[in-house]
């Protein structure tokens, strides 16, 4: 009975104010029919790129991958009588119906990150009964609406950084194919981002159950560092980092799998976390350098190297990244310098 | 119900149309990128994506998803895809489907590989080039042709120059062929690595640092190399000084290597045509470097050497070890050079008519000053069971016919 009174809760809370705020329901048969729509506005997902639909839920990652520097939104939506089942490991388990929503934007001043943002793109990870499906949608000129864009786009975008300097980047808005190229495991597309220990910062997750959102969160859950808590340990911040920026590709399930390289969260300390690794088909990435990591010597480690560079024959990672992420390079860095 | 005339002759139509269900041409000209990328991605199973005579400047690397697809140009020389403006991606040309052919064009200046395929079983690679237009250079691209952790490939009529790695590499793969293939100007010509069940042959491998590789390595998914047939190809004149970046395998290939077995079992090399090959034209050796994985075995076990015509070979080795060992094996021009690694039962055969050099290293592992050279006979292993040829899915063969 209790557990009924929840699902109407659930119900009035995923539903209830729609009709009074919104001007369009999130449209569930498109979600889970097999149309491809041009227009994001379609789904009703979002109201503009950074607000949510109503029964649409921002969430927070401990650790994200680095986009560019990006400031990025995200959103979960899951069908209304529907929840999310948590896993131990890899994503929670979203529903057939669920969307996951991403929107790429920049602000004119990243001191200043909620003025002026520019929209550039949303990308949506469906769940269909079929499987996930990704599809990336350009914002339009106007800023009204965006539009699939499934061969990928590139633009540059500028702004002012941190420390007050003009930047540029020629973002690569990624293609279908590239989607994949990350969220792959075993040759089926999946998320990466939802994990329960990238989500569990201690309250989020319960925030979730509490919502109906989500069906338990055990205790003991697992949680990675946020890569930028100085407060937090060195390995643990480093392994967030590597887990989230490497670890969906070089995993033993992943596109990198064949380097010998698992870069996850559940690696145990060794050859195939990097330590004493040889390049295996790293061609110029090897930087001249002899092991992914050398203990106590980021300077002769190639992992690092690769992470430094621009040029797409040695860059990792080798999508989304067309910047220097000169705070993970340090992080990492600073972590190799311990490793004996 | 009896069918009626007219559904027997629409279905008559339809066994007899072309193979392929659709053609999706693209044509040269701006836009090149986006427009052959969406017919990538549009192509449905049994679809053939029809790329033009022309040069398609590519700003990024092109992907393929989708089993069943024929990639195809208007030839080697006539449709080229260039990356030299490519600013993301890891190789020219990325496949990750089933059943996919390619065929008919050049990629050019790939800043990583030129094409690759993963995860892709019964991938055709077929009247193709691959090449870096500056010649040999550290800052090339790794591998030309990349195929890995896939079952059944082959690779037929191609032309790979100037990869800093390996022109035509195979990684992890099983039932492989590569034959009536070029491959000069690499660092390896062709390379089989950490594969099981392959033929190499009728190819040219020519001005590589290293002709013809056959290797194993350590913490990778797949290891154990096996089965591995290396006939019927002319690997000479290997003398392009290598130019791999320190740290990759083939770094410390010596130049004017012809083939080169190491870490593998169940190898045959025969009917080869070697000659001035510098360092030699068959070397069989342990991996040689430090390794942790105990489920790695890094010797060669039962390798065949017979049969093979030979030229000049060892004139001028490039071991790096002493001034006193290098003048000794330049002396003996040695055709065949072996780590010299006991092996009780001997598994390595030789029967070429040639001079053998063992190179005496005590252990594996040992460097190359405690080399202690000394000629060899390996003419008296006893013979081995040789693997059975490769044969390929009858609609492999027929999709180049």
């Amino acid at each position: 009975m209790k557990r009924f009174a929840c699902a109407v809760a659930l119900w009035v809370g995923l539903w209830g104010g729609l009709t009074a705020f919104s001007p369009v329901a999130v449209n569930d048969a498109l979600i889970t029919g097999d149309t491809l729509p041009a227009k994001l506005s379609e789904f009703g997902l979002l109201i503009n790129g950074r607000t949510p639909n109503d029964g649409v839920r921002p969430y927070k990652l401990n650790t994200p991958l680095f986009s560019d520097y990006a400031l990025k939104y995200r959103f979960a939506y899951v069908p209304g009588g529907t929840k999310v089942a948590w896993r131990d490991a890899g994503s929670l388990d979203f529903p057939v119906g669920s969307v996951l929503v991403k929107s790429f934007g920049y602000p004119a001043d990243m001191r200043k990150p909620d003025e002026g943002v520019r929209m550039i793109e949303t990308r949506l990870l469906i769940h269909r009964a079929s499987g996930w499906v990704a599809l990336p949608y350009v914002w339009d000129a106007d800023g009204k609406d965006a539009t699939l864009k499934r061969s990928g786009q590139r633009m540059d975008v500028s702004w002012t950084h941190l420390d007050g300097k003009p930047r540029t980047v020629s973002y690569a808005v990624p293609n279908v194919n590239q989607c994949k190229g990350c969220h792959d495991a075993g040759g089926v597309l999946t998320p990466i981002g939802p994990k329960g220990r990238n989500l569990n910062d201690g309250a989020q997750l319960q925030a979730w159950v509490t919502a109906g959102l989500l069906d338990r969160v055990p205790a003991n859950a697992p949680a990675v560092a946020r890569f930028d808590d100085v407060k937090a340990p060195l390995d643990a911040r480093a392994r967030a980092y590597l887990d989230i920026n490497c670890g969906h590709c070089h995993n033993r399930a992943g596109p990198a799998n064949t380097s010998g390289l698992w870069l996850d969260w559940e690696q145990p300390v060794g050859v195939n976390l990097g330590l004493g690794k040889r390049p295996t088909a790293a061609g110029r990435g090897s930087g001249d350098r002899d092991f992914a990591i050398a203990p106590g010597h980021p300077d002769q480690s190639y992992m690092v190297y690769r992470m430094q560079s621009l040029d797409s024959g040695i860059a990792m990672p080798e999508l989304g990244r067309n910047m220097v992420h000169d705070e993970g390079v340090a992080l990492v860095s600073d972590w190799i310098k311990t490793l004996k | 119900m009896k069918p009626s005339p007219f559904v027997l002759a629409a279905t008559l139509i339809a066994f007899s149309t072309p193979v392929f269900a659709g053609t999706i041409s693209v044509a040269a000209g701006p836009d090149a990128q986006e427009r052959l990328q969406a017919a990538l991605i549009d192509a449905k199973p049994g679809d053939m994506v029809e790329i033009g005579a022309g040069r398609f400047d590519l700003t990024d690397g092109l992907s393929l998803d989708v089993d069943k697809v024929t990639v195809r140009g208007a030839g080697p020389s006539a449709t080229i895809l260039s990356f030299k403006n490519q600013k993301g991606a890891g190789e020219g040309l990325l496949i990750t489907s089933d059943d996919v052919v390619v065929r008919g064009f050049a990629v050019e200046d790939s800043k990583g590989d030129g094409i690759k395929s993963k995860g892709a079983n019964r991938i055709v690679y077929h009247d193709l080039r691959v090449e870096w237009t500056g010649g040999p250079k550290e800052t090339n691209g790794a591998y030309g042709l990349y195929p890995v952790e896939s079952r059944d490939v082959l690779i037929d009529g191609v032309t790979v120059k100037g990869a800093s790695d390996a022109g035509i590499y195979v990684g992890q793969s099983t039932n492989i062929i590569v034959r009536n293939s070029t491959a000069m100007f690499n660092v390896a010509g062709i390379e089989i690595e950490n594969s099981y069940n392959a033929d190499v042959h009728s190819n040219i491998a020519m001005h590589n640092t290293g002709g013809i590789l056959v290797f194993d390595l350590p913490n990778l998914p797949q290891m154990g190399g096996h089965s591995v047939r290396v006939f019927s190809n002319r690997v000479a004149k290997n003398d392009t000084a290598n130019f791999a970046p320190k740290g990759n395998i083939v770094a410390s290939v010596p130049v004017g290597t012809g083939v080169m077995v190491m870490a593998n079992r169940d190898v045959v090399v025969f009917g080869n045509a070697l000659e001035d090959n510098q360092s030699a034209n068959v070397t069989l050796t342990s991996y040689r470097q430090a390794f942790t994985d105990t489920t790695y075995n890094p010797m060669p076990r039962n390798v065949t050497v017979r049969d093979n015509m030979h030229g000049r070979s060892g004139f001028a080795p490039a071991y790096g070890g002493s001034p006193e060992v290098n003048a000794m094996l330049a002396a003996g021009q040695f055709a065949v050079l072996w780590d010299g690694l006991d092996q009780t039962p001997a598994t390595l055969r030789v029967t070429d008519k040639v001079s053998v050099i063992s190179m005496g290293f005590p252990r594996q592992g040992a460097g190359a000053e405690e080399a202690k050279p000394a000629p060899a006979d390996l003419s008296q292993t006893a013979a081995m069971a040789e693997p059975s040829p490769v044969i390929m899915p009858a609609s492999m063969e027929a999709a180049i016919k």
